[in-house]
């Protein structure tokens, strides 16, 4: 009974120990294997080095697939940052009306992606969306047709998904702004220092943080794209748009070729880690000094 | 006038746009799923409609076609909510005493395992679809609602109690030395002392949860069978179904039925949202 008593904490934790013990970090393992093996459309157990790293690197599509990504994250990723960043700054300037600005800048990130595709797959439908419409206003010869061009489709992506989460970033660095101490800017503007300068030199390089979780948010939300894509293009055309994402789950679910499709997961987790492991080692290492 | 009057306006001018571009899809879906098909073909995107039906509405809650199914959005609403509303209790309960674990009873490998937990939260989901397709099979529920609404809670957990833990770790560990000076034991202390202050992180852990989960579409399209499909999966299904005239208005009709539950929970509670969103940056 005292025995019970003194573990009940331990008790009440392990049931989500063993959970994911089994179902993160097991099923990470798993995957592994799967990606050392020759499994088709059933998985097989025989190790066989790693021969689908070979064909994954050397696959056109999935070479398309990382360009993409490397195209859409850093531009979903710079621009969400620009236009979070300003927003905040121009909001931040004692605006009339605040609330319902941060309410209309936010909103898209309640939707989800299948929703944002589908309304920008509408929009920027070249029958009858936005290009159409312009042209109506006597720009005859107004063009606006990324999404049919392959060398332009990712682009609308980039498109949507900054349209849907830059208003968060916007939050974040709002949350930020407010936060610095209003002792520092007051005898900044008492000593004549213009307004950009304050925020140039005092204001934004001490956000340094929020800068970086930002970036994190925003990184891994890139590399976990794949709703957007399902909706916006289908991958497509052709396979112009596919990500790591959408090409894990051809893959896995259209090709029977899980080999290639747990190799790539890998590959994913891989990238993942590579930008979350020294941020979360900076983030939980004072916490351990205390 | 001075130069910053033209700045205000200048100001004003620029948050303006950007409040714009922001609603535009908005309007455009809201405008689209009020006009007749005819209307689309002869009108502009971005007029208002001339002549407002509900036509569209109507048949993408119960005749539109998905897949082979045309029994419009309504019975994948409900597998949604059937979903959603488990999965969101479980894992909030689930975090709260993770969190109040965490924060309060600390143990030797706590940190670890809280770190472990983190790190869970980051991973992409791609790298389980397989072995986790599998073990559905396994327990018998590949296909089913109560498979999703497992999955959602294994992969929820992570956030709930790193929630509940940063909100937990602000209250002072002499409150439940006191406690347990007077006997309360762990539920006692939890039920009486930490429950009545939690309904802020509460909040957040729900609405947090619940439009991870109602938003979700991979494991939606990766586990679900043909009856128990949630309504992402459904609306992708509508809009990319390929049989017949496309009914872009239907589409829309879809997509806002399909978006309305989390815009309301985001208009009523958007504040906690926001604070929701922030703290799941880790930071918090």
């Amino acid at each position: 009974m005292e025995w019970l008593e003194r573990n009940v904490p331990k008790l009440v934790l392990a049931p989500s120990f063993v959970a994911i013990m089994v179902f993160v970090y097991g099923f990470i393992a798993w995957t592994a294997w799967i990606s050392l093996t020759r499994s088709r459309l059933m998985p097989r157990y025989e190790l066989d080095g790693f021969s689908q790293y070979e064909r994954l690197f050397a696959a056109p599509r999935w070479d398309v697939a990382m360009n993409n990504l490397f195209i859409f994250g850093g531009l979903f990723i710079v621009i969400s940052m620009a236009i979070g960043l300003f927003l905040a700054i121009f909001l931040d300037q004692k605006i009339r009306a605040e609330g319902v600005l941060r309410t209309i800048y936010l909103y898209p990130m309640a939707l989800s992606l299948i929703v944002t595709g589908t309304a920008w797959k509408w929009i920027l439908n070249p029958g009858l969306g936005i290009q159409e419409a312009i042209r109506g206003w006597g720009w005859e010869s107004f063009t606006f047709d990324w999404l049919i061009r392959p060398e332009m489709a990712i682009y609308t992506i980039v498109l949507a998904a900054v349209w849907q989460a830059s208003g968060f970033v916007m939050a974040l660095f709002l949350a930020g702004l407010r936060s610095v101490d209003t002792e520092i800017i007051r005898a900044a503007q008492v000593d004549g220092i213009p307004t950009h300068r304050i925020y140039s030199a005092i204001i934004i390089p001490t956000m340094a943080p929020i800068f970086l979780s930002a970036f994190i948010v925003l990184a891994h939300l890139a590399i976990k794209a794949f709703d957007l894509v399902i909706a916006l293009t289908g991958g497509g055309p052709g396979y112009a748009t596919d990500l790591p994402a959408t090409y894990m789950y051809a893959m896995a679910f259209s090709r029977g070729d899980l080999g290639q499709a747990a190799s790539s997961a890998m590959v994913m987790m891989g990238v993942i880690f590579a930008i979350v492991v020294p941020y979360l080692y900076s983030e939980l290492r004072p916490r351990n000094d205390k | 006038m001075t130069s910053n009057t033209v700045l205000r306006i200048g100001l004003y001018g620029m948050l303006i746009l950007f409040a714009l571009f922001y609603l535009m899809p908005l309007f455009v879906m809201l405008t689209t799923s009020l006009k007749s098909l005819e209307e689309i073909r002869t009108g502009s995107l971005l007029a208002l409609p001339r002549q407002i039906t509900f036509a569209p509405w109507i048949e993408a809650w119960s005749t539109a076609c998905a897949g082979t199914q045309c029994e419009g959005l309504r019975p994948f609403f409900w597998n949604s909510v059937l979903m959603a509303v488990p999965a969101v209790m479980i894992s909030t309960v689930v975090g709260a005493l993770n969190g109040y674990v965490f924060a309060q009873w600390r143990f030797k490998g706590a940190n670890l395992f809280f770190a472990m937990i983190l790190f869970g939260c980051f991973i992409p989901f791609q790298v389980v679809l397989l072995p986790m397709a599998q073990m559905l099979g396994l327990m018998g529920l590949a296909g089913t609602i109560p498979g999703l609404i497992f999955v959602h809670v294994i992969y929820g957990i992570g956030f709930t109690t790193l929630f509940f833990r940063n909100y937990y770790v602000t209250i002072p560990q002499e409150l439940v030395r006191a406690a347990k000076v007077d006997g309360a034991g762990f539920f006692r202390i939890f039920w009486s002392i930490f429950l009545p202050i939690s309904l802020p992180i509460i909040t957040v852990s729900v609405i947090w949860q619940f439009t991870q989960i109602w938003n979700d579409f991979l494991f939606g399209v990766s586990f679900s069978g043909a009856g128990s499909q949630p309504v992402t999966v459904a609306l992708n299904n509508i809009v990319n179904s390929t049989t017949g005239v496309k009914a872009y208005n239907v589409d829309m009709a879809a997509a806002i039925i399909a978006a309305l539950p989390t815009l309301l929970v985001y208009v009523v509670a958007g504040k906690y949202f926001i604070r929701g969103l922030t703290a799941g940056s880790v930071k918090g």
